[in-house]
C-alpha cells in the first residue's frame, strides 16, 4: 500500500496545470515538441519544490510562488530603449517575437518557427530531476530568438534580446550558437510592467576560441516572478563573461549552468544583486570544469535593504580529468537593514588533484571608518553612505573594461540608488 | 579661532577617559604644535575635533569661531571649516579620487550656500593644486588612496586640504611614514596654505616636522592635558631633553 499521499496542490500548482489545459491547443510546436511539453507538464504535476529539495533549500518555491496569473494575450508590451547605443534589438513582447532585423554574419530565427519544425525539441528535454524552470518553460514556451553567429564573425555592435511582459505569463527561450572564433556582446533584458509570471531559458554553445560578453539585466516590477535559466557549454579556449544584474522582481530565481568543456576555456561570472522591499532573489550557479586548464572566477556583490532576502548558491565541480583548473569564487554582501538577509552557499566538488580552487563569502555593514573619512571631508551622512554602497558594487562593473557598457550599467545603479538607498 | 575649555572625553565603547581637562586656545593665523609622548591623547584630540563618534565628550567645551561644535556631526564640522589630515588616510575601493574630490567640494559648497563647481573649473583647480604637490593627475583616476604609497597618501590629504580651503587645519602626525623628500613636499604644501585667517593644529611626535612647518606656539600634551605651552624653542628643548623633565615639573 502506498502511504505517501500526494499533498494537496497549492493554488499556484493548480493554476499552472489548469493553464496548460487551457493553453495547450494554442502553443506552437510539432509532434516532438508536443511530446516534450507533455513530459514537462507531468513534471509540474509532481508539485513545486520545497526547501527539502537541496537545490531549492533557500528558495521554497512551493511556498513562495503564491499566485500564478492567467495568460492574457490582449495586453500590449512595448520594446525598451536599448541599453547600449548601436545595438540591434530583438524584442519578445508578451511572449511574441516581434520582427527580425538583419545582422551581418548572424542568422536570426524566431523560436516559434523552430518549435513548429521541431528543431528545438531536443533542447526541451529536462534531465535534472530538481530542475523546475526548464520544465515550466518547456511546457509553456511560445517564442523567443534563435541566434546563429557564424564562424569567425566579429558581430558589429551589441545584440540585445528583450523579454518584455505586460502582465499574465511570458515564457521565452533564447538558443544561441556561437561559431568558432566569433566575437559578440549580447544583452539580455528581462523587464516589463505587470505582475507576470515569466520564465526565460537560454542555451549557448560557444565554439572554439570564441569570445562572448553576455549581460543579463533583470529589472522586473515589484509584483513579478522571474524564473530564469542560463545554460552554456564552452568549447576549447572559448571565453565567456557573464554579467548578471538583478534590480527588481518579487520572486526571482536565476540559474546559471555552465560547462567549461573544452581545454583552456575561461568563464567569468560577475553578479550584482540590488535587493529591496520584501523581494526574494536567488542566483544559483552550477559550474563544471570538465576539461584541463580551464579557468573560472565568480564575484557576486549584493546590497540588501528593507526586508529583502537574497541567495547565492555557487557550486563548482571539477572533473577528475580537469587538471590545472583555476577557480575562484567570492560572494560579498552589504546589509543595509536589520530585517534584510542573505544566504551564501559555496560548494566545491573536486575530483582532480592538481587544481587551485578557492571561495569566500562575507556579509558586512557599511564600514564606519570609511563613513567617518568621507564625512570628515564634508560629505553629509546620507550622501556618504550612498557613495560607499555604490563603490561596493561599482568595483564589479568597472572590471568589465568596456566604457560605454560600464557607463550604461552605472546609470542603472544610480537610478536604483536614487530610489532605494 | 579655536578655544578648548576644560575638555574631558572618553572612549564611548569602554568608558576609558583619554582627555582629562584639556585647555587650548589657537588664534587666527596661529600654527600651534601639539607634542607629547605616546598615549598622551594627541590623536584622540584630533578625532574629537573632527567629530568622530567613537569618543564621547563628558565635560567642557570646544568653540570654533565662538560657536560650540559639540552638537555638529563630522560633515557639518567640515563644512564649517575644520579639516583633519589623517595620520592613516583610509583606502576606499571603488571611489575614484577625482570623483571624491568633486563630491566633497560640492557638498561643502552646498552647505555654505555656494553654487556647485562646474567640471572644467574643478579640473583646473585640481590640476593646479596637484601640480604644486608634484602629484600625477593619473593618480587621481585611481580609487581613493588604494595602492598609494605612504607619501602619496599624505600628499593626497594635503591636496584635499588645499582644495577645501578650511579655516582650521588639524594635521595628525603628517610626518609619519614620510622620507625626507616627501616630508619637504608635504611641508611646502602646508606652508603655502598659511594665512592670517587660517589656523593650524600640528600634531607630531618629533621635532623634525617643525623644522619645516615652523610653529608659533608649542603645547605639550600629557595624560589628556596640556601641561606646558611655549614658543618654538620648547620643541627644540623637548628634542634635546625628552619629556621627562616637563612631566616631572607638572607632577
Amino acid at each position: 500500500m502506498n502511504m505517501h499521499a500526494q499533498p494537496q496542490r497549492t493554488h499556484a500548482e493548480t493554476a499552472l496545470i489548469d493553464a496548460f489545459v487551457e493553453r495547450f491547443s494554442y502553443l506552437p510546436g510539432n509532434e516532438a515538441v508536443i511530446r516534450r511539453r507533455d513530459d514537462a507538464v507531468e513534471r509540474l504535476k509532481a508539485g513545486l519544490p520545497t526547501r527539502r529539495v537541496e537545490a531549492w533549500h533557500y528558495t521554497d518555491l512551493r511556498r513562495l510562488l503564491s499566485t500564478v496569473p492567467m495568460h492574457d494575450p490582449a495586453v500590449g508590451a512595448k520594446p525598451l530603449p536599448a541599453l547600449l547605443q548601436g545595438s540591434t534589438v530583438l524584442p519578445v513582447l508578451n511572449g511574441v517575437a516581434a520582427h527580425a532585423p538583419r545582422i551581418d554574419g548572424v542568422t536570426v530565427t524566431r523560436l516559434e518557427q523552430k518549435l513548429m519544425d521541431g528543431s528545438v525539441a531536443q533542447a526541451m528535454a529536462c534531465d535534472d530531476a530538481a530542475d523546475v524552470i526548464a520544465p515550466l518553460n518547456a511546457a509553456f514556451v511560445t517564442d523567443g530568438w534563435f541566434l546563429d553567429i557564424g564562424e569567425g564573425v566579429a558581430v558589429d555592435g551589441p545584440i540585445e534580446l528583450q523579454n518584455v511582459q505586460a502582465g499574465g505569463q511570458a515564457h521565452v527561450r533564447f538558443p544561441v550558437r556561437i561559431g568558432a572564433g566569433a566575437k559578440a556582446t549580447i544583452v539580455e533584458r528581462q523587464s516589463g510592467n505587470g505582475d507576470a509570471l515569466v520564465s526565460s531559458v537560454s542555451h549557448l554553445t560557444v565554439g572554439e576560441g570564441a569570445e562572448i560578453v553576455w549581460i543579463l539585466l533583470q529589472e522586473q516590477p515589484v509584483g513579478a516572478t522571474q524564473l530564469g535559466q542560463f545554460n552554456a557549454v564552452l568549447g576549447k579556449d572559448a571565453k565567456l563573461t557573464l554579467f548578471v544584474m538583478n534590480t527588481g522582481g518579487k520572486l526571482v530565481r536565476q540559474e546559471i549552468k555552465v560547462d567549461a568543456a573544452g581545454e583552456g576555456a575561461v568563464f567569468n561570472l560577475r553578479g550584482v544583486n540590488l535587493l529591496t522591499g520584501d523581494s526574494h532573489t536567488d542566483v544559483t550557479m552550477v559550474l563544471d570544469h570538465s576539461a584541463p586548464n580551464t579557468t573560472s572566477s565568480e564575484i557576486i556583490r549584493n546590497v540588501v535593504t528593507g526586508r529583502a532576502r537574497g541567495v547565492f548558491q555557487g557550486q563548482i565541480r571539477v572533473d577528475r580529468l580537469a587538471q590545472k583548473t583555476d577557480a575562484k569564487m567570492a560572494c560579498n554582501t552589504l546589509l543595509l537593514s536589520d530585517d534584510g538577509e542573505f544566504s551564501a552557499k559555496p560548494e566545491l566538488e573536486i575530483f582532480a588533484d592538481d587544481v587551485a580552487c578557492g571561495h569566500g563569502a562575507t556579509v558586512t555593514e557599511i564600514d564606519r571608518n570609511h563613513l567617518f573619512y568621507l564625512m570628515a571631508r564634508g560629505v553629509p551622512e546620507k550622501e556618504a553612505r550612498g557613495l560607499l554602497v555604490k563603490a561596493f558594487v561599482a568595483e564589479v562593473i568597472e572590471g568589465l573594461e568596456d566604457e560605454p557598457l560600464i557607463a550604461a550599467l552605472e546609470a542603472k545603479l544610480e537610478a536604483w540608488f536614487a530610489t532605494n538607498v | 579661532m579655536l578655544e578648548i575649555r576644560n575638555l574631558h572625553a572618553r572612549i564611548a565603547e569602554t568608558g576609558t577617559e583619554i582627555i582629562r581637562g584639556l585647555d587650548l586656545t589657537v588664534k587666527n593665523g596661529e600654527v600651534a604644535a601639539i607634542m607629547g609622548p605616546n598615549g598622551s591623547g594627541k590623536s584622540t584630540l584630533s578625532y574629537i575635533l573632527a567629530g568622530r563618534e567613537d569618543y564621547e565628550v563628558t565635560e567642557g567645551e570646544i568653540l570654533f569661531d565662538g560657536q560650540s561644535i559639540l552638537d555638529m556631526d563630522p560633515a557639518e564640522r567640515a563644512a564649517s571649516g575644520i579639516f583633519l589630515a589623517f595620520q592613516y588616510p583610509l583606502e576606499i575601493p571603488g571611489v575614484a579620487t577625482m570623483e571624491f574630490l568633486k563630491v566633497a567640494l560640492n557638498a561643502q559648497r552646498r552647505a555654505r550656500g555656494e553654487p556647485e563647481l562646474k567640471i572644467p573649473d574643478l579640473l583646473k583647480k585640481v590640476r593646479e593644486a596637484a601640480g604644486r604637490l608634484n602629484m600625477d593627475m593619473a593618480m587621481l583616476k585611481r580609487p581613493l588612496n588604494v595602492g598609494f604609497s605612504g607619501g602619496e597618501k599624505k600628499r593626497a590629504e594635503i591636496l584635499q586640504m588645499s582644495l577645501l580651503e578650511p579655516k582650521l587645519c588639524v594635521l595628525d602626525e603628517t610626518d609619519s611614514g614620510l622620507d625626507i623628500d616627501a616630508l619637504k613636499v608635504v611641508a611646502d604644501g602646508v606652508n603655502a596654505l598659511r594665512s592670517p585667517d587660517r589656523s593650524m593644529v600640528v600634531i607630531t611626535h618629533y621635532q623634525r616636522l617643525l623644522d619645516y612647518i615652523v610653529p608659533d606656539t608649542v603645547h605639550v600634551l600629557y595624560q589628556g592635558r596640556v601641561i606646558k605651552s611655549g614658543d618654538k624653542s620648547l620643541a627644540l628643548d623637548l628634542e634635546q631633553n625628552g619629556y621627562a623633565d616637563i612631566i616631572g615639573e607638572a607632577a
